[in-house]
């Protein structure tokens, strides 16, 4: 038995991957629960308000690059990542301006909504495809291991080692960073506890003299910030390809719900939820157990529960037995 | 006599093609209590909520300090200096109740500490509950939080609709003991209730509506000893 070797394999393939994935599912869903309890609806374009976000932090980069500016061991990309925002936040306010304004006025049921989301995801999907196409775009440089699994064996002395790459840390970090910000400004800005107070009762709000209409610009605003976010620390952790944000979409919806849609703090659990059981149940186990197990009993299979094919089988189960047991989610959002 | 601090004069209205309210007219004097009663159906609420703007008027005015107002939107009516308390979710149950109170202050951009120690010592019980979600409070304490919340942009006048609706006859008391210091430092009330007996003693003047008019309108006092009305309306 050797328990070491057997952490540094379980964290190498499972801890940390899960947990870069689980930062970028949660950042993902903090926008998706955000749009539904202020605007009230469930917003399909998320995933390719993320993949526009990404496309145009690729072109600042491809900016910055041939400009010759780069951020050192860090990708160029985070350099990029503010202009993407800003040019992010410009599109959906303008999404907002011309079409969904319009089915606030009338007060349009909410499914009439998801299905004008819809409407907008296609344009945006294509949009994002028309400028930048459809190849995988590998747009990460800088440093690529913060500490590669051969100097680790070798500073450990361990058989197994243990890779951390420097997306993998930038990722965990910018969310965190972002993740502080989001919830200093909801409780403690006069903006972001209107926008609470209109999330929670907006009757109230409205008497209160709170103004709607700028709740809702602010509320893009950050949706916009976070989407681009996510999807930047996706495509460098992974790669960027215009169709895989459209199928983050089911991980990302599963973790606001599990979470409780509504709530942020729901979507953050969610997120880290949805993608460890994503990866345990598709990781082939077979190394850990061989160092757990006595000799002997080492199992000859994987030990694989689902191949990766099936990954988005997980978040459907899960998404499935939380609405069965518990539709409000974790923390108690608003059932769907 | 002079013209009331607001008078809601011959209101017709209603929600769809039928009037529910037809000319009935309400008027709170400046640091009076006025109080509507009436049978279920009667129009209470929704004679409130014509004066606060919530209803659109087919005939008929409402007037606050000699000004028309209306016109105005029920924001519009807050900035002018009332305050409207509604009968149910009028709380944001997921905030703190300093946070709830805040909101309340929301157009106010001037330092709002000294209202907000106004209403803890109006409400002391809120003072020591100020960092706990409203939402986790009973139901006598959400109703004050709901006072509390309107006060906080000063206003002069303050409507509620059914403020003691499902609060114990002993919160009943207290509730309405504070609504009367509100009153005494200059803020008119309006408050619809359902235990009219209660709400007539506390009352300066009372308003009887029966099917959206007025059918007796005289001081507390003297409805409470009117044998018709306490037949009819009070239970003997």
């Amino acid at each position: 038995m050797d328990v070491l070797n057997a952490l540094v394999v379980f964290a190498n393939f499972v801890f940390v991957p899960g947990l870069a994935y689980g930062a970028q599912l949660a950042l993902g869903a903090l926008g998706v629960t955000l749009v539904y309890g202020i605007l009230r609806f469930s917003n399909f374009a998320h995933g390719d308000t993320m993949a526009f976000g990404t496309m145009a932090a690729i072109l600042v980069t491809w900016g910055l690059q041939s400009m010759g500016i780069s951020f050192g061991p860090l990708p160029t990309a985070l350099i990029a990542l503010p202009f993407a925002i800003a040019a992010t936040a410009a599109l959906v306010l303008a999404t907002d301006r011309g079409i969904y304004r319009f089915y606030r006025k009338v007060r349009a049921a909410p499914v009439i909504l998801v299905i004008v989301s819809m409407g907008v995801m296609f344009v945006m999907n294509a949009l994002t495809r028309f400028i930048i196409g459809v190849d995988e775009i590998n747009f990460a440089d800088g440093g690529r291991f913060i500490i590669a699994a051969r100097e680790f064996k070798e500073l450990t002395g361990l058989a197994e080692g243990l890779a951390i790459r420097t997306t993998q840390l930038i990722t965990v970090v910018t969310a965190a960073v972002a993740v502080a910000l989001l919830f200093w400004f909801l409780g403690n800005t006069r903006t972001g506890k209107s926008m609470r107070a209109y999330s929670d009762n907006e009757d109230l709000a409205l008497l209160s003299g709170i103004n709607p209409e700028r709740v809702v610009a602010v509320t893009w605003i950050i949706v916009a910030a976070l989407a681009t976010t996510a999807g930047v620390l996706y495509g460098l952790d992974k790669s960027f390809k215009a169709f895989t944000y459209f199928q983050l979409l089911l991980p990302i919806f599963a973790a606001a719900i599990v979470g409780g849609l509504g709530s942020p703090l729901g979507a953050i659990a969610g997120g880290f939820l949805i993608a460890f059981s994503e990866v345990t149940v598709t990781y082939a186990w077979k190394r850990v157990l061989g160092y757990l197990l006595p000799e002997g009993l080492e199992p000859e299979g994987l030990v694989q529960l689902m191949s990766t094919d099936y990954k988005f089988a997980v978040s459907f189960a899960i998404l499935v037995i939380v609405l069965l047991f518990r539709p409000t989610g974790l923390f108690r959002g608003k059932s769907v | 006599m002079a013209e009331p601090f607001l008078i809601g004069e011959a209101m017709t209205g209603g929600y769809g093609a039928a009037d529910i309210l037809q000319g009935c007219t309400i008027a709170v004097e400046k640091g009076q209590i006025a109080v509507i009663v009436g049978p279920n159906g009667a129009g209470k609420s929704t004679a409130m909520k014509a004066v606060f703007g919530m209803l659109k008027l087919r005939k008929g005015q409402v007037r606050l300090n000699g000004a028309d107002i209306t016109a105005l939107s029920p924001q519009a009516r807050v900035a002018k200096g009332m305050a409207f308390v509604p009968q149910t979710q009028n709380i944001f149950t997921s905030m703190t109740v300093e946070e709830n109170l805040e909101m309340g202050a929301f157009l106010r951009r001037d330092d709002i500490r000294a209202t907000l120690e106004q209403v803890y010592d109006l409400f002391p019980i809120l003072r020591d509950k100020r960092r706990q979600a409203a939402g986790e409070l009973s139901g006598g304490q959400r109703q004050q939080v709901a006072v509390g919340r309107a006060l906080m942009t000063q206003p002069r006048v303050l409507m509620l609709d059914e403020p003691t609706a499902g609060v114990s006859p002993i919160v009943m008391d207290e509730l309405f003991d504070r609504i009367i210091d509100i009153a005494r430092t200059g803020i008119s009330i309006l408050m619809v209730e359902q235990n009219a007996r209660q709400a007539l003693a506390i009352a300066d003047m009372g308003y009887v509506l029966v099917q959206g008019t007025n059918r007796f309108t005289d001081t507390g006092a003297a409805l409470m000893a009117d044998p018709e009305v306490r037949r009819s309306f009070l239970g003997g």
